[in-house]
């Protein structure tokens, strides 16, 4: 899915509204709002940081909330992105337990085969590169994770493999 | 693969060298050997067995048999009767008396491996996570109902207090004391969090809980609740779990259709409410006042304390925080009384742990085991051994903040206080085992830019601390520092670990700090010969100053 087309098709308003629905309109739930809408567009785009606030920022109420607040927990949460990202994500652990398994040959394997360096996104939008911190699977390390496939005791080898699968 | 399933320990302290413990070492092999058994038994050595009369000692897993004092004439009996049949040799067997005590208590737990003893993970994997019929059959919500019908809220404290469970999220700290600040602080509205954002690389206990067992949470926090005075709770699931989030979530509401949570629990006039919350990525969440700035919705910073959460916590009132695994040990201790619990582990540190098992062994994964067995069982027994047969090099215990234990350190009791002792943290149970092959070089490395990327940025030290550090170790393994960058960064990291203003930056030289001291000899190596000894540092070899003229 071309994210620029799912942004157009799908109304940033809406989609925050929903949120807001789901998750209700108060402090607490910024976090949960924004993942909400980076689950859905892969990403959170400027327009809906100033949308949110509109929501949870009363006055009446003593509630005070600047688009900067959104925008701070938005820009804090590695989980997060504010520019767009390719169709397929992959998210490499690089903590020391897969780093000691064997995790340096894997990601090197991934470089080299997608030509991308970490944090970054393919020109044709269909990967993006990331490397995380420890994904909590270390029992199977070296981990990557693409999109929410995760792939355990990985080898250089299976490498090419693995990222056929995605089209 | 060599499946180790026993292991023989000859003690080599002075005294026993003095009294032919080489040749009783020698001999077991031979023996062992000859009865061909050498793909299934381990041989190695103890150094620390305390002073001890009757040497040398031997040791033999998972029996936890202590022989003493054994002479060469005696190898072939214990190998023939013990290891080929499997018939303890009661003559041979060392005086209780004459023990110290912590091989004495080795001795007193004969039998009890290599089985787990199981009260965190006791229902993981045994019950269907999504029923709470399953949960019921298996003792589920007893004591909750204890609590609630026979137990006034002082009387929960008191037991769970009695019991010595110290909290497991790594800094050991007493639960029921915890717990009796929040009850006696004042005011009518008071929450319990469960720290479920188990961010700490090479650990994954919670999740395997949280997804396992997630009524025992339930259970354990409406507990908490009672005792405390809370009617509600959070229970804040790292981003990455999003089967946990589901589970919990599915739990919360089977709990509230049986009414096991709401209004009037048990008919009591007791009333709690769950609620779960995921969180988004930050491994400073797992930090609990980042955490519960986390959950009002701002950046997840740690605050300043005092005050701390158990009078200034979520929205500004008292909060109770504890970790998924010392939760999951509470409903255990209600329904069976502090007694039983202090019955299990070791007289200072109760209960069991629960460590994940990493790195370069033959068998990775999650064990739960009784407070003070060793590294080098945890190894041998539960880890099947270095894999490829290699040597163990290091043991990083409790996750990237915790500390580094070189081989010497493996006979060190895992308990709370043993290992502080020795300086060495137990942490949040990870175990990233390290064979000769880990360059520490290497290892510092990545351990110093998993800091600098979740370091938070709000106080100094950290901030700038982190990334210096990170940036220093890339050059030594480059072969681009000086040996003077070494004292600057014992400078920058006693500076981190003074003036931090949470755990992330007073913890994140700790590996580093360790390295330094037990393999500074490796250190120097990339810095002044230019050469990683294993092998795995990118320094650049063709440099020009290194071409030999010729």
């Amino acid at each position: 899915m071309d994210t620029e087309i799912k942004e157009n098709e799908l109304d940033i308003a809406d989609l925050v509204n929903e949120a807001i629905e789901k998750h209700g309109a108060t402090r607490d739930a910024v976090v949960p709002i924004l993942s909400e809408i980076n689950r859905t567009l892969g990403y959170i785009p400027a327009s809906a940081l100033p949308e949110i606030r509109r929501h949870i920022h009363v006055p009446q109420e003593g509630v005070f909330l600047a688009d900067s607040h959104i925008y701070s927990a938005a820009s804090f949460y590695h989980l997060f992105s504010l520019k767009p990202l390719g169709r397929h994500i992959i998210r490499f652990c690089e903590s020391a337990p897969c780093h000691v398994m064997g995790g340096r040959e894997v990601i090197q394997a991934i470089q080299d085969e997608l030509s991308l360096n970490p944090g970054e996104t393919s020109n044709d939008m269909k990967w993006s590169l990331i490397t995380t911190s420890c994904v909590g699977i270390c029992g199977v390390g070296p981990v990557f994770l693409v999109d929410d496939d995760v792939y355990g005791n990985v080898t250089s080898e299976r490498v090419p493999e693995i990222l056929a699968r995605y089209q | 693969m060599k499946v180790i399933r026993s292991m023989v320990l000859v003690s080599v302290d002075q005294a026993s060298l003095e009294r032919g413990a080489e040749k009783v070492f020698h001999a077991f092999i031979e023996e062992i050997e000859e009865f061909g058994l050498s793909d299934q038994i381990a041989v190695s050595t103890i150094r620390d067995v305390g002073v001890h009369e009757d040497v040398p000692l031997v040791i033999v897993y998972p029996d936890a048999a202590v022989y003493a004092p054994v002479r060469v004439e005696d190898v072939h009996t214990i190998v023939e009767e013990h290891l080929f049949k499997g018939n303890i040799v009661p003559n041979l067997l060392a005086m209780m008396r004459g023990l110290v005590p912590e091989i004495a208590w080795m001795r007193d737990r004969r039998g009890a491996l290599p089985v787990q003893k199981r009260i965190v993970l006791e229902r993981a994997g045994i019950v269907d996570p999504g029923s709470i019929e399953d949960y019921i059959l298996y003792d589920g919500f007893q004591a909750l109902g204890k609590a609630l019908t026979q137990m006034t809220p002082t009387e929960v404290i008191t037991e769970v207090d009695k019991s010595g469970l110290q909290g497991r999220g790594g800094a050991g700290f007493p639960t029921g004391r915890k717990w009796s600040f929040v009850a006696s602080t004042p005011g009518d509205i008071k929450y319990v969090i469960c720290n479920a954002d188990e961010s700490e690389p090479g650990t994954f206990k919670d999740r395997l809980i949280v997804e396992g067992d997630p009524f025992s949470i339930i259970e354990a926090m409406t507990i908490v609740g009672y005792a405390v005075g809370a009617h509600d709770g959070y229970i804040y699931i790292r981003g990455e779990y999003p089967l946990a989030y589901r589970r919990i979530g599915h739990a919360i509401q089977q709990a509230e259709q049986y009414g096991l949570l709401g209004n009037n629990i048990f008919g009591s006039d007791f009333g709690f409410h769950i609620h779960p919350h995921a969180g988004a990525g930050a491994y400073i969440c797992g930090e609990e006042t980042a955490l519960i700035e986390s959950l009002e919705g701002k950046r997840g910073m740690p605050r300043a304390r005092p005050p701390y959460p158990t009078t200034y916590g979520l929205f500004g009132k008292p909060t109770v925080v504890n970790n998924v695994e010392t939760l999951a040990n509470v409903p255990a201790i209600i329904r069976n009384g502090a007694v039983w619990y202090r019955e299990v582990g070791s007289p200072k540190s109760t209960g069991t742990k629960v460590y994940t098992i990493l790195g370069n062994v033959n068998f990775t994964g999650v064990i739960e085991v009784p407070m003070g067995i060793t590294l080098r069982e945890v190894i041998d027994i539960y880890g099947k051994g270095m894999k490829n047969g290699k040597k163990l090099k290091l043991v990083q215990t409790g996750g990237s903040s915790g500390t580094i234990a070189p081989a010497s350190l493996q006979d060190t009791s895992m308990d709370f206080d043993s290992f502080r002792n020795a300086g060495v943290s137990l942490g949040s149970g990870a175990l990233l085992v390290c064979d000769e092959d880990t360059c520490v070089v290497d290892l510092a490395k990545v351990i110093l830019r998993f800091f600098r990327n979740e370091c938070c940025g709000k106080c100094t030290p950290c901030r700038i601390g982190t990334l210096r550090l990170y940036e220093v170790m890339t050059q030594i393994s480059e072969g681009k520092a000086s040996i003077s960058d070494l004292d600057l960064m014992l400078k920058i990291s006693e500076a981190m670990s003074e003036v931090s203003n949470c755990g992330l930056g007073q913890t994140a030289s700790t590996a580093l700090r360790d390295i330094l001291k037990y393999f500074r000899e490796e250190i120097e190596a990339h810095i002044a010969d230019r050469i990683c000894p294993v092998g795995v540092c990118p320094i650049a070899v063709d440099a020009p100053e290194l071409l030999p003229v010729l």
